[in-house]
């Protein structure tokens, strides 16, 4: 196991190095830069700034001090558009609020979907099956970005019980809104999977063995159905979970909560490409992570699987 | 030297000798109105994105002016009609030649750590924000002002120090210009020349804006920031007019949807917000106290590609002409915006100071008039239903803009049969394209650096960064160079503005107009001020 860790922990370093060097390209590739606007720049005073901020150097300097700077001084460098701040401000700012709502929704998802996708699978073709895949289906019918808009109708302005946006240091109220937008489809596609995977292990003879030996129903589920159960559940989980607390562009626009999805996005219209940069190697390296921590969960959940 | 003394009149004296009203109870009342004023003094607003900088020296965009306008002051404030009030300034004398302005400091402005504003913070500040080492996006202001050397210093061939600015004594600036100008004062309101507290600045670095270490000078200090969500200022108990200030806080919230803000304004969270493009109608109708739309200093209008490598149909004026003239502007300022915008036949805006809109003869030409005479020019070219011109339309990816560009393609082929192909592009893309001359026809937009016609003319100049169109005429840059000079440029301005409608590198489409909600209590918004330039020591809730 320490073996199997270590050695997709190497593996990782390259991936990142490449995830850098692609982003980098990709990002001069496109066309635009950080300083263009309606109002061109004079040549001076365009030549002035790309030498404070390193541009008037060949690429591949460009490249190589960035990931210098990165590896030895874990710096990042100055965002180009908020001249007063730098990426590790916009991340320390940024990534706190996103990592609290999605921790949140992840809860909620999980919490909501398996329970949803337990109770289906057990009760499969009753009343309570079809009630728990219709929830799951009109969740997953209806995206965050027109699920936000209509709580913020309802719950702000219809019956003013919510504020209508903003995080005021991450305060409870302010985090119900964006909460139930960002974990709904998300809970709807953890309940759709429960109850499939759940139903495929209550058919299984292994199962079939515990009922006939009279283990209680209970008792088969918690016990011997619940852990192969998560499998296919745990391998969704993982990419789910990163796309939780690295943000979602529609929640930050929406409710106006300032993390991190936002700054990715107007980032990469702004050509903003420090701030492009750290937010990549940030969701790279908790991709690379919370993959990582399903693979080593697997093993756990299932004797089976050895590394 | 003859000096002409233009002391400048203040309404502010008068509202010093009035005692400051107590808000607490809620019953206290405007100094000079007498209105009652409401208990809850806190003002919010929405602004559409995060400003890149709220540094004075480093501010590059109208929402952030928005911000440093309250937390500096400079030189000179603008009233609620946009014309100059005293600031820091108390005055000022001018040399004979009009080269050398000499400005009176007031001796009781103070910077909210109780240190006075002195000349030198003033010099300190200009030269920082020309210096190659700040790198500052505006730092073609200093050179617009044509202060002394500005050029050369920020081309890096001068040091800093030898900007034409220089503090006399603490009370008294001295600046020198390399060129006279007849709008310098005017430029004096802009953010780019507020003071700075360099003993901040050097202690903090970049950080010096952040709350808690920010040292400024206006009615308000900045207590929260946090990008993306909010920013917070609070009254300046050091600011030398603060007895006559009323609003206590000021918040403005970044909400990137205009709907959205909506509808947080409707709940009430907001006191001023955007009214979303083609929803003016409804809104007046509904909020008719609320719902407001005045002149806003910006120009619409697409640019024709002039290159020598441009499109050769387009070389043709009268084409130009033809595309022009089948172009319904009423519609689109009626129809498609309604928001109280209005048809533009000039590139100057019609409600800019000191400006007399010309007689352009299309302007007064019926609708059914200019199409007879765009299908005749066209006609005559030698387009028709069998040899039909076709065009590449480009715009910036926005709703707006998308129906403005609908609405033209559909005038020019009915009216015209010009087949237009319409392609909107990424902002960056966009920026990228229309400098490079990658287009037939593409969308622009201009606002004012200040309260004067060549603000927008100057864009005609054949030197001129920002004529994207590349279009040439010595004639017209004669008179724009006169008009730097003339005691009355508006001659100049309406020879150029003629010319440029004979010619047609550009469509005027429309002028702007600010269209906002503002809370029904909320008093003292200068709805005369063109720019828009608003100070929230000038604002008051009353209550209802």
């Amino acid at each position: 196991m320490f073996i199997f860790v270590a050695r997709r922990l190497a593996v990782a370093i390259p991936t990142l190095l490449i995830l850098v060097v692609l982003s980098f390209v990709l990002m001069y590739a496109a066309p635009g830069g950080p300083f263009n606007s309606e109002r061109p720049l004079p040549p001076e005073v365009l030549r002035n700034i790309e030498a404070k901020y390193g541009l008037d150097q060949p690429f591949w300097k460009q490249i190589v001090n960035y990931v210098v700077g990165v590896v030895t001084q874990f710096d990042f460098g100055p965002s180009f558009q908020y001249k007063d701040r730098t990426v590790n401000d916009v991340i320390a700012q940024g990534f706190p609020v996103t990592l609290t709502y999605g921790f949140w929704s992840f809860v909620v998802a999980v919490t909501v979907g398996v329970s949803l996708g337990v109770a289906a699978a057990i009760k499969q073709n009753t009343w309570l099956d079809y009630l728990a895949v219709g929830i799951s289906i009109g969740a997953q019918v209806l995206p965050n970005f027109v699920m936000a808009p209509i709580l913020l109708l309802v719950f702000t302005l219809w019956l003013g019980w919510l504020p209508g946006g903003g995080w005021n240091g991450g305060q409870w109220e302010y985090l119900i809104m964006p909460v139930l937008a960002l974990s709904t489809s998300y809970m709807a596609s953890i309940a759709r999977i429960t109850r499939s995977s759940m139903l495929e292990v209550l058919n299984t003879n292994f199962i079939r063995t515990a009922q006939a030996k009279g283990l209680p129903m209970r008792r088969v589920i918690w016990h011997h159905a619940m852990k192969p159960a998560m499998l296919p559940v745990l391998s969704y989980l993982g990419p789910a979970f990163v796309g939780m607390i690295t943000g979602s562009v529609v929640i930050d626009v929406i409710f106006s909560t300032g993390g991190i999805g936002q700054f990715f996005v107007n980032s990469a219209f702004n050509r903003d490409y420090s701030v492009i940069m750290g937010i990549t190697i940030l969701v790279g390296t908790l991709t690379i992570l919370f993959n990582l921590a399903v693979d080593i969960l697997y093993a756990w959940i299932d004797p089976k699987i050895r590394y | 030297m003859t000096l002409k003394t233009r002391l400048l009149a203040t309404s502010a004296a008068i509202m010093i000798a009035t005692t400051g009203a107590v808000y607490a109870d809620g019953h206290a009342t405007h100094p000079v109105t007498g209105e009652t004023l409401a208990s809850d003094q806190t003002f919010t607003y929405r602004d559409l994105d995060e400003s890149p900088s709220i540094d004075p020296g480093m501010a590059e965009d109208s929402a952030g002016g928005d911000i440093v306008r309250d937390l500096f002051e400079g030189l000179f404030n603008q009233d609620a009609a946009g014309n100059l009030e005293p600031g820091v300034a108390t005055g000022y004398v001018v040399s004979g030649d009009n080269l050398v302005y000499t400005f009176t400091l007031r001796d009781n402005a103070k910077w909210s750590n109780g240190d006075p504003v002195t000349a030198g913070d003033f010099e300190y500040a200009w030269k920082r924000a020309a210096s190659p080492a700040l790198a500052s996006p505006y730092s073609w202001f200093i050179e617009l002002m044509s202060v002394e050397n500005a050029s050369a210093v920020i081309a890096g061939d001068m040091e800093p120090s030898a900007l034409g600015i220089s503090a006399t004594d603490d009370t008294t600036l001295e600046v020198r210009l390399s060129q006279p100008l007849p709008y310098f004062t005017q430029m004096l309101t802009h953010y780019t020349t507020f003071p700075v507290h360099q003993a901040t600045v050097d202690a903090f670095g970049s950080d010096w804006t952040k709350p808690g270490n920010m040292v400024s000078n206006g009615a308000y200090v900045l207590t929260q920031h946090v990008p993306q969500e909010k920013l917070v200022r609070e009254r300046n108990p050091m600011y030398w007019d603060n007895e006559n200030t009323i609003i206590e806080k000021v918040t403005s919230l970044v909400i990137n949807d205009e709907n959205v803000a909506l509808t947080r304004y409707l709940a009430g969270e907001l006191d001023r917000t955007d009214v979303p493009a083609g929803q003016f109608p409804r809104l007046s109708a509904e909020y008719p106290a609320q719902a407001m739309s005045v002149p806003y200093a910006c120009s619409y209008y697409y640019m024709f590609n002039l290159r020598d490598n441009g499109p050769e149909e387009l070389k043709d004026p009268d084409v130009r002409k033809a595309l022009s003239l089948a172009i319904d502007r009423d519609i689109i300022t009626e129809n498609v915006l309604a928001g109280g915008q209005k048809s533009a036949y000039t590139f100057t805006h019609w409600a800019t100071a000191g400006f007399e809109t010309p007689d352009i003869p299309m302007a007064s030409m019926t609708q059914a008039a200019r199409n007879e005479m765009a299908k005749d020019l066209l006609a005559q070219a030698g387009y028709g239903a069998d040899n039909p011109l076709t065009i590449d339309l480009v715009y910036n990816t926005d709703e707006a803009h998308k129906s403005v560009a609908v609405a033209i393609s559909q005038m020019w082929k009915q009216t015209l049969g010009v087949e237009t192909t319409l392609a909107n592009q990424e902002w960056q893309t966009f920026l990228e394209a229309r400098s490079n001359g990658d287009f037939d026809v593409a969308r622009g937009g201009w606002c004012a650096d200040y309260n004067e016609a060549s603000t927008f003319l100057d864009l005609m100049q054949s030197a001129s960064g920002y004529n994207d169109s590349k279009y040439v005429n010595p004639e017209v840059d004669a008179l724009l160079a006169d008009a730097k000079t003339a005691d009355n440029p508006q001659a100049d301005y309406t020879a150029v503005e003629q010319i440029i409608a004979v010619d047609t590198p550009i469509m005027p489409i429309y002028h702007y107009a600010s269209v906002k909600m503002f809370a029904e209590n909320l008093e003292g918004w200068p709805f005369e001020n063109f720019q828009q330039n608003w100070y929230s020591r000038d604002l008051y809730k009353i209550a209802k």
